[in-house]
């Protein structure tokens, strides 16, 4: 079995990794790299539990073939923490009670992060279009957007 | 037997290498191909890749546009040049499959996805498809009847239409969850007015056949009328002739049937 | 946003309280935020084995012979197990309660019941080999008569599902083959009615979809034991099942569970640990088995679907006087945990109403389907649908309010009910009320003065006579107006009246010596007060 060299940043820290043909980036980065932020929930392209961002821009990692991130800059939750503080994301969904069973939480801040990233002041059709992909089976979508709007608008106790 | 990927600089090198192989696979996004293999598609053995700047080139200036086949919706979405098609560029996926999905993909992906394609269809694209036997061009309706057969081809690139003006075109997704979710139907319809009348009409449906199709006594009862209510009804009462839609987890092949012609009038008509 | 309404019933309670109504940080929620929350998945084990199952093409046949030849050739392949491998291959989860007689293989051996059972399990070093091996496999089938239908499963002659119960229907009681309630004279209460409604009413499987799919990851550990991570919801449910069926002391495990990603009843059924942890017996190494999506929306147990015939007796001036009732279970073609779905369906009936004559049939019923499971309120939430839905229906054919209907025929505390204990901390004429104020629904000043602790009791608190269950036909009687809502007709069979069925349950006439209420107003269908 022939494994191919891959080299990317993941959280801003180089990384290399061996990995088998055809592997996809969620594998690569929850059993090659360790981290486990990122969640497998269908393969498919229907939860978006598995979003990371590549080059700042939302993709799914469970579709996308490990070997085309070489030299990309990877960005997950592990990474989203500033220090030992929490992000203004991750201190608003705390706040708000936007995770109930925590699964879909790792793609909804990545997510929310893509957006606030590009457009800091949203509007609320904004968040619910940037989530979108995101599929929260415990019914919380609304805290999630209350969320991501205080987030947006500072409304966070740091 | 593991998967192998093999990247090629240019596109012609790509489609020899998947023109050569049954088991290869043409990876663009990776939304259709990274999924078949996390499913447990055994049948893909080796992935292609191509990093072929003609691949994601887009040419917005003359009467008919061109996609590069690596093109992805969000930078669709991105072109002000393109705006007739962001509303069927917007209605895929969430987010992040706009920014992996792409135009060529789009048009192998089975119902009840595609819907970029229906646009396409609507606006009489053509395929440019690298096969075996070098490149042609295909015209879209030729290339979705034989798409089980186009796997061994590379799709180049897409090239279609512009609409005179704004109102020429129109496309909606009817989907049971909003603001995002799978076609029940998806209709798009070029109208190109000519002194007062419709001179070439187009429309396309989506998940009302196996692949999408148009909706040619619907396109008949427009062709050469003024788009008045009496045409729209018309029309839309036509709307599920030569169709031949089917059950799935969204909605009945009866209740496709019955709604296929509601919607049409709503969507010729401006309605919400 | 959450309001309590502390006005109401405020002399039974204590609001000296500390935690109730205020917020409280879940303790799980930094964890969360921080993608820290260890899933089972989340573990990451030296030289881990990855496990797929062959499943089923046919919805019902015969196994003429499973050839693993070219699988166990297959590249990566470390074990291939059968269900001959399986130590205790025959099982039923509530058989730890002793609940149900075993009827479902981990691996079926010579007959497949539903279309996606596990017949052989592939123990690979890869998924991707483990893929390759599971597409390896061929299975010789002689495919039998399916029946999907709970009313077709239970017509003579249909398709035998599950040979350990050969009538296509749960035993209960090693004796009767549905749950029954009997309280009054239904028939003859229908009788005299001044209309009568008869309905169909239908649910589909609804299937979870939690984000996580189902799945462990068992591995060998020290002194001979293994440990397991798990999804489960019911981790101690989950040991004991493994134990059983592994044929193990419970205490060779040690599972590892808790944080789940999302279950909502289906990681209640034990799919995925007694395979892993058998798959590290056999290979001495880490193996982890998890469904894919499809697996998961396409053989993860759904809640069952539901088919619920009601046919009430309304009297002009809006009493419900009478309701009958059959209910229909599909388990698909496994017990799993419908049987108890229908006991509790059958110990919900007549819904929270005080009707002083109720007739209750409720099976649970086998098919070729998808075997069900728990789902948010199983038993309940189909039946309640259906209630609800009749209600609505009875109110327009007497032509009166839907909320003041429900606040006439709700219970009130002191009413017998059909199960024959006495309805205590009844709620319902509040809810309804408040219901009614937010919605700015109009009420007339009767209704809004109606209370579940007045005028309950006294003639309602009646046990009515009830008669034995007899076959005799009888005539309809003739004055009565008939509507159905249905597009069908429904057929009505009658029965003659044996004697005067319970009269109409309101008048809700003040009642003496009504007991007073405690500080502790909690209803249980137990009927204790906590």
């Amino acid at each position: 079995m022939s494994k191919v060299p891959l080299q990317f940043r993941h959280n801003g820290r180089d990384v290399a990794i061996f990995v088998d043909g055809g592997t996809n980036l969620l594998v690569a980065l929850r059993e090659l790299i360790g981290d486990m932020t990122p969640k497998f929930g269908c393969g498919q392209g229907g939860c978006g539990t598995c979003s990371v961002l590549i080059d700042g821009e939302l993709h799914l990692s469970c579709l996308t073939l490990a070997e085309t991130v070489g030299g990309r800059s990877i960005e997950t939750l592990d990474g989203m923490k500033q220090g030992p503080n929490l992000h203004p994301l991750q201190r608003a969904f705390a706040d708000h009670f936007a995770a109930q069973c925590g699964y879909c939480t790792p793609g909804m801040l990545m997510a929310a992060k893509a957006l606030l990233d590009r457009n800091p002041s949203p509007s609320r059709d904004e968040v619910i279009e940037a989530i979108s992909g995101n599929i929260c089976r415990c019914t919380g979508y609304e805290p999630i957007i209350n969320a991501i709007l205080a987030a947006a608008g500072g409304r966070v106790s740091a | 037997m593991p998967v192998t990927v093999k990247t090629f600089a240019s596109a012609s090198e790509a489609a020899g290498a998947l023109s050569s192989d049954r088991t290869a696979r043409y990876l663009g996004g990776g939304t259709l191909v990274m999924r078949a293999l996390n499913e447990g598609d055994v049948s893909i053995s080796t992935v292609v890749r191509a990093q072929d700047q003609a691949l994601t080139r887009i040419d917005a200036s003359g009467p008919r546009i061109t996609l590069g086949a690596g093109v992805t919706f969000a930078r669709v979405l991105a072109e002000r040049d393109l705006g007739f098609l962001h509303a069927p560029a917007r209605s895929i996926g969430g987010p992040a499959v706009r920014n992996m999905g792409t135009v060529g993909g789009n048009l192998f992906a089975p119902t009840p996805y595609g819907d970029f394609t229906v646009a396409l269809l609507a606006l009489d694209a053509t395929v440019a498809v690298q096969g075996g036997f070098g490149a042609r061009d295909i015209p879209i309706e030729e290339f979705l009847q034989a798409r089980e057969r186009q796997a061994g081809t590379l799709v180049l690139s897409v090239s279609c239409t512009r609409p005179a003006s704004s109102e020429a075109f129109c496309y909606r997704k009817i989907a049971r969850i909003k603001p995002k979710g799978g076609s029940v139907i998806t209709l798009a319809a070029h109208l190109p007015i000519s002194g007062g009348r419709i001179a070439g009409a187009r429309i396309a449906l989506g998940s009302m056949a196996p692949t999408q199709i148009r909706a040619r006594a619907a396109e008949r009862a427009l062709e050469g009328r003024s788009l008045d209510a009496a045409t729209i009804a018309a029309a839309a009462s036509a709307a599920a002739e030569g169709t031949s839609p089917f059950d799935n987890a969204l909605g009945s092949a009866w209740y496709r049937r019955e709604i296929v012609g509601v919607h049409l009038r709503r969507l010729l008509s401006g309605q919400e | 946003m959450l309001e309590l309404r502390k006005d109401i019933f405020a002399d039974e309670r204590d609001d000296n309280l500390n935690e109730i109504g205020k917020g409280t940080q879940r303790q799980d929620m930094l964890g969360h935020v921080t993608g820290t929350s260890s899933y089972f998945n989340d573990h990451k084990l030296q030289g881990m084995l990855h496990l797929k199952v062959v499943r089923s093409t046919q919805a019902h046949a015969r196994i003429r012979r499973i050839d693993t030849a070219e699988a166990e050739r297959s590249a990566g392949v470390r074990r291939i197990i059968r269900g001959t491998d399986v130590p205790v291959n025959l099982n039923t989860l509530l058989s730890l309660i002793n609940f149900g007689k075993d009827d479902e293989p981990s691996l079926a051996v010579d007959k497949v019941r539903y279309k996606g059972e596990p017949i052989v399990a592939i123990v690979a070093d890869s998924e991707r080999e483990a893929f390759e091996a599971v597409a390896k496999v061929k299975v010789d089938y002689e495919p039998l008569a399916a029946v999907f239908d709970v009313e077709d499963a239970l017509k003579p002659g249909a398709p035998v599902v599950n040979e350990t119960y050969p009538k296509n229907t749960f035993t209960y009681h090693e004796t009767y083959d549905h749950q029954k309630l009997r309280f009054g004279d239904a028939d003859a209460a229908l009788a005299t009615a001044d209309h009568v409604l008869e309905q169909r009413y239908q649910m589909s499987p609804i299937e979870h979809a939690p984000t996580e799919t189902n799945g462990a990851i068992a591995a060998p550990d020290t002194n001979g034991r293994y440990v397991v991570y798990t999804s489960t919801q019911a981790l101690f449910f989950s040991v004991d099942t493994c134990a059983k069926i592994l044929d193990m002391p419970s205490n060779t495990f040690h599972f590892i569970g808790g944080t789940v990603g999302g279950g909502f009843g289906g990681k209640v059924d034990t799919l995925t640990e007694p395979l892993a942890i058998l798959g590290a017996m056999l290979t001495g190494r880490p193996v982890r088995y998890v469904f894919g999506r499809e697996e998961e929306m396409q053989y993860g147990p759904p809640r069952g679907a539901e088919r619920i015939y009601i046919k009430d007796g309304v009297m002009r001036d809006g009493r419900v006087v009478a309701r009958k009732i059959r209910c229909y279970f599909d388990s698909g073609a496994y017990t799993r945990l419908s049987s108890y779905a229908a006991v509790k369906c059958a110990a919900h009936l007549p819904g929270p109403y005080t009707i002083p004559n109720v007739y209750g049939d409720v099976y649970c019923v086998f098919t070729n389907r998808t075997p069900a499971t728990a789902m948010r309120g199983f038993g309940v939430t189909a039946m309640d649908f259906a209630i609800e839905c009749q209600m609505d229906k009875l109110a327009h054919l007497v032509n009166m309010d839907p909320m003041e209907f429900r606040i006439l025929n709700a219970y009130r505390d002191g009413d017998m009910k059909a199960h024959r204990r006495e309805a205590k901390n009844t709620a319902l004429i509040e809810c309804v009320q408040v219901a009614a104020e937010k919605a700015k629904w109009p009420l007339r000043e009767e209704f809004k003065r109606a209370s579940s602790r007045k005028d309950g009791g006294g003639s309602r608190a009646v046990i009515p006579p009830t008669p034995a269950d007899s076959s005799r036909a009888r005539p309809t009687a003739p004055a009565q107006q008939r509507t159905s809502y249905d597009r069908l007709p429904p057929t009505v069979t009658r029965e003659p009246p044996r004697e005067p069925p319970p009269p109409a349950p309101p008048p809700p006439s003040p009642r003496p010596g009504a007991p007073a209420h405690g500080a502790t107003r909690f209803s249980s269908v137990f009927g204790r007060r906590r």
